[in-house]
Parts: structure tokens; sequence; C-alpha cells
């Protein structure tokens, strides 16, 4: 059996990859992209630790954590068709209407 | 390094391995010669001869096509995304091909012919190389692997098919690829729905998604001469499951009459205009075992796969009923080739949305309803 | 080493490099791709981890629904290279340095102190009872429908509400606008005739 410390770790390096995506992208669909590769860095460690405690609760935490995810997916891409329609860009630093 | 091979079961992967061998040989033989009876079939529809020169009556064609598919120029045009231009055909295929080790062919330990001496020939192999194994061979299962969620599997794997038509579609950098491109992948979410929804009606008689469980479930008989196939399970339900099923397999697969994607007469071929040789071969190939695969679905979840009169007495003839299903689905195909027109691209999306997935809903409704009073 | 522990270093490499090809390409569909490779080799390590039924999930939901809307999305806008970077965020270089740090001081932590041994689980083919195991469908469905049934139907209205608003975010502005596009299509289709119209163009 693979030790518990393997799947933090790489969920560990998993996140911060997402978080450094988020950080460096200026391409709002690739922001995008990046937090739900940190959500699936969770997913891992929620399933490793269901396996590792022997209870389902973890994997049901993830099936609603992907049910979630996909609807936050259908609102953030209407958004950003409609973003792109009106400014022309996906660049984030380019919507800042709410700023001077 | 040892310590790896140790711990492999070695008989369930030595087994697997070569049973997988057989079927996949098997599927591709049904492939080619799927290619051949439909060209033949649809020319007898027509009233023409069809292909019947190279062999006798044409039996060879399949062949025949393989080598001018290989020894075609590879024609790479220059304007494409080189890389994902590659990609793309191997992506259709390897996840078409990944779905075989859970088809059901036939019941759980069939005797094999000759597996003693087999099994002996083997076990002294291994000796001889150094390893203690004890494989037995005198009983072989007629499937892969089952697992509990098989079903699922086949959905996954077949939702993975569409970026390879996606991808070859952007890549290829040409507004008909992209247009076909972009159908396919609205075609193919848009009916996955109602596919999937359909079966699960059939999984509340069924009770699990382990395809050799379900079929294993539909053996036996109601008052005596129907089979309890999940077709006839709660009554209308599964009828209508069964229904729903076909249409949306038919346009899950992209065959006509709902082949917008790859429309040959407005869409040139659709995403795979700028393909070539041996890369179209993938996805021509991919089609067709995307069809067998949807045909195994309908015949092992809804027609009780390889269940059928005197399989109890002799088990391989479990693996006769099932080709026969399967083939006759395939025949269907080609039946609805020759008969139908296509659908308009509005048509196919209203269709699907808003007759289709409500009917499957309903239906599921209507099925959970049925089994908590018959179940 | 068994062979178990071979599967988890490839899918892991493999995981690891998708990442980082999500966020260093410039080409969005790139990202996407890298993306789709991520979210299949953790669907592989869910299966290392007996969670069969979220591993086939995390294929459907995931990668068969999310990231194909991802790539349509992409295609529909035809988003090409990105243009070159603004600079814009200096600072958040210097917060690289102890993110990074955090992060490997985590890392050797984690694979220095944690340590559990997992319970056996019941094989789910042999077992009488599937909902006994783990990450089967059955037992997922039997915590899903009795003790978490009100988070389950609360995800439901919240995907009812995702799909409205989508539809209303993702509409046309008026019929005005509709009005303006389909006069620029119908104009730019009559300056194409004209164009292939023409023998002398």
């Amino acid at each position: 059996m693979v030790p518990l410390s393997w799947y933090l770790a790489l969920s560990a390096v998993l996140f911060t990859i997402g978080v450094v995506g988020v950080i460096v992208q200026r391409n709002v669909i690739v922001l995008f992209m990046c937090i739900e590769l940190m959500l699936n860095a969770v997913n891992l460690t929620l399933v490793a630790f269901s396996r590792f405690l022997g209870n389902a609760t973890g994997q049901l935490f993830v099936f609603i954590v992907m049910a979630v995810a996909a609807a936050e997916a259908a609102v953030g891409l209407a958004i950003i068709i409609s973003l792109f329609r009106n400014r022309e860009t996906l660049n984030v630093d380019e919507a800042d209407l709410l700023k001077l | 390094m040892s310590s790896v091979l140790n711990s492999i079961d070695i008989q369930y992967v030595l087994g697997s391995l070569i049973k997988i061998a057989l079927f996949w040989v098997f599927i591709m033989i049904t492939v080619a010669y799927m290619v051949y009876a439909e060209r033949r079939v649809l020319a007898v529809m027509q009233n023409r001869l069809g292909p019947n020169r190279v062999g006798w009556q044409g039996l060879l064609q399949p062949f025949a096509d393989l080598i001018k598919f290989i020894f075609k120029e590879d024609i790479i045009p220059l304007s494409v995304n080189k890389v994902l231009y590659i990609v793309a055909p191997v992506v259709v295929l390897v996840p078409a091909m990944m779905v075989l080790i859970v088809y059901p062919f036939g019941p759980r330990s069939a005797p094999l012919p000759g597996g003693e001496m087999l099994s002996n020939m083997l076990n002294n192999l291994g000796n001889s190389l150094g390893y203690d194994w004890a494989l037995d061979l005198r009983h072989v299962n007629l499937f892969v692997t089952n697992f509990n969620v098989g079903l699922l599997y086949i959905f996954a794997l077949t939702s993975l098919g569409v970026y390879g038509i996606v991808i070859a579609g952007w890549a290829s950098n040409s507004k008909y690829s992209l247009l076909g491109g972009l159908r396919s992948s609205a075609q193919m979410i848009s009916y996955e729905l109602a596919l999937s929804l359909s079966v699960v009606a059939i999984l509340i008689p069924a009770g699990t998604l382990d395809l050799v469980k379900i079929v294993e479930g539909q053996g036996g008989t109601w008052f005596g001469f129907i089979p309890k196939w999940n077709v006839l399970a709660l009554f209308p339900a599964g009828i209508i499951a069964f229904i729903v099923y076909l249409i949306s397999a038919i346009a899950e697969t992209n065959r006509v009459p709902f082949d917008l994607p790859e429309a040959e007469t407005e869409l040139v071929a659709g995403f795979h205009t700028e393909y070539s040789a041996l890369k179209f071969a993938l996805f021509f190939m991919a089609e067709y075992v995307n069809m067998t695969t949807v045909s195994v679905l309908a015949a092992a979840v809804f027609l009780g796969g390889w269940q059928g009169p005197l399989v109890g007495s002799y088990p391989w003839l479990g693996f006769v009923w099932f080709i026969a299903k399967v083939f006759f689905f395939l025949f269907l195909y080609i039946w609805l080739r020759g008969t139908l027109p296509r659908f308009r691209y509005d048509q196919l999306m209203n269709f699907g949305w808003k007759i289709l997935l409500p009917a499957a809903l309903v239906n599921i409704v209507l099925a959970a309803v049925l089994g908590v009073i018959f179940l | 080493m068994e062979i178990i522990h071979l599967l988890f270093l490839a899918f892991a490499a493999l995981a690891v490099v998708a990442a980082f090809n999500v966020i260093l390409q410039r080409n969005p569909i790139y990202s996407a791709i890298g993306l789709i490779v991520v979210l299949c080799s953790l669907a592989a390590l869910f299966l290392t981890l007996n969670a069969q039924f979220i591993a086939a999930i995390q294929i459907i939901v995931y990668a068969g629904a999310i990231m194909v809307l991802f790539v349509f999305v992409i295609m529909l806008l035809n988003v090409r290279e990105e243009e070159a970077r603004t600079d814009r965020q200096k600072y958040l270089k210097l917060l690289a340095v102890p993110l990074f740090v955090a992060l490997l001081a985590e890392v050797v932590v984690v694979i220095r102190y944690v340590n559990a041994t997992p319970p056996a689980i019941p094989n789910p083919n042999t077992v009488s009872d599937p909902a006994t195991s783990l990450g089967t469908v059955e037992s997922l469905a039997r915590g899903m429908f009795t003790d978490y049934v009100l988070p389950f139907e609360a995800t439901s209205v919240l995907i009812l509400m995702a799909i409205v608003g989508a539809m209303y975010l993702a509409r046309r502005e008026s019929p005005a606008e509709v009005e303006r596009i389909e006069q620029a299509l119908a104009a730019d289709s009559a300056a194409e005739t004209g164009a292939d119209g023409s023998p002398h163009a």
C-alpha cells in the first residue's frame, strides 16, 4: 500500500502549482483552470484520508465538490463569454471596470 | 525489482493479457468485416453490386483496404498544429479500444478445451525460468475482468473520445473541420446525457453497475416463456429506456440519421477533412469500434447478453448468443443508413434536449415507482 | 516496492508535469489539455485508493463534461496565443520565495511525520453486501441518501441555480444587438459572394 504521506505531498505540490498559476497567469480561462486544479488537489487529500480512515465520508465530500465545480464552471464560463463580448479580451488586468 | 515481480498475481495478469489480445483481434476482425458488410448490404439495398472482386465475393476487401491505407502518402498540411494533429486520432481510438476489458462475452468459468495441457505447459515454462507458477486454465471466464463500476467505466471512456474529435477539428486549421468538430462535441455532450439516463432506469431492476452481474441477473424466464431481459422488465419502463438508448446511441456514434459532424455532402467530411492515410484509418476504426461498444452495451444491458437457451449446459453457446445479439445491432446501423435521410442541426438539438432527455428523466421516475411496487 | 508504488510514482509524475503545463503554456488550449491529463492521472490515483466510483465520476464529470465546456469556450472565442505579459505585479515575485519554502517544508514534514496504516477493506466482488466495502457505488449511495441527504439535495438546488444563471449570463444582450450582428454577417457574406462572383477580382 502506498503511504498516506505520498498522497499528501503530491496534493500539496499540485495545490501550490495551482496557486502559482492564479498569480502568474493573466488569461481568465487559465485562471479558472488553475482553480479547478486546486480543487482537485484537495479532492486527492479527501479521498486519501477516506481510504486511510476506512470511511466513505471523504468520498461523498469529493462527490459534492465535483458538483460544485461543475456549477462553478457553467456560471464562470458564461461570465467569461459575456466579458469577452463586451471587452474583446480575456486578460483579467483589462477587466477592471470598478477601478479608476 | 524482484519484489515488484512477486507482487503481481501472475495468473490474473497473464490470463488477462492473453484474453485482451484475443478479444482485441476479434473486435478488429469484426470492425474490418463490418465495413465490408456495410458496403455489401448497402449495395443490395441500393440495387448495385458492392465490392466483389478481391477474393471470393470480395471477402478479402478489408485487407486490401488496410494495405491501401498503410501505403498511402501521409500528408500533414502546412498550416496545421502538428502535435495536436498527430495526437488527435490516437486520442479517439485508444479510449474506444480500452473499453473492451469489460465486455461480457460469455459466462464465468467455461471449460477450456485443452486447458489442462496448456496450463501444464506454461507452468513448466515458468518453473524452468525459476518462478513457481501455478496456473490453472481448465476453466476460463469469457470476459477479461469485472468490477463494481463497469458500466460507469464504459461511459467514462466513451466521454473521453470527444476530445480527439474536437482537437482534430481545431488542429486542422480549416473551417470545415472546425465546424465539424464543434458540431460533434455539442452533439456528443447532448446525447451522452440521454444515453446515460436511459441506462439509469435499467439499473433499478438490475441493481448493480457491474456488467457481468447485470447479464447474470437476466437469466430465467417470466411465466416460463418470456425471457427475463431488462428490456421487458418493469414494463413499460424497460422498453422506453431501450428506445431512448437506441436513438441516443446512434447519435452518440455520429451515424445516419445523426451524422451531422461528418456530413460528407455539406461539411466535406467534417472533422477529418484534412486527414489522410493511416490517421484517417484510425478515425474510421474508432467510429466502428464505438459502434461495437454501444451494440455490446445494448445487448448486455437490455437484451440479456449471453443469456439464451442451453447456455446452462453449453457455456460456450453463450458466446454465440452474445455475438448474434451484437451483430443484430450492427446490422441495424447499416439498415438505418440505407433507409433514413439526415436530420437538420436544429432538429437534432431540439430532439435531444426537448424530447429524449425529458423522456429519459420521466422514465427513471416511472421505473422507480414500478420498482417500488413490483420488486 | 510493489507494483502499486510504481503506478503511484508514474501517475504522480504525470500529474505534476501536466500541472506545470497548465500554468506555463501561452496557448489556453494546451493548458486545457494539460489539465485533462492531470484529471485523468488523478482518477488513476483514486483507483489506487479503492475509490472506483469517484474515479469513474472524476472522468465522467470533470474530464468528460467540465473540461469539454472549457475547450468548447476556448474554441468559440477562438483564443490564440496570449500577448506578452504585462508585469504589473512585481511584488508578487518576492512572495514566490517564501511560498516555495513553505511548500518544501510542508512536503518534508508530511513525508517525515505522517504515518498511518490503512484498515483492511473487503473485496467488493466477493463480499455479500457491497455496501460494506469502501468506494463502491452501494457504500457511497448509502451515505449519500441517509446521513448526507440534505447536502445532496442542496447540491441539486445549486446546480439548478447554476443552469439558470448560466443561461441568463450568456444570452444575447438585446434584440438590437442581435440585429446589429445579423446585419454585419449579411454585409460580410455579401462582400464575400461579390469577391467570389467577379471573375476579375
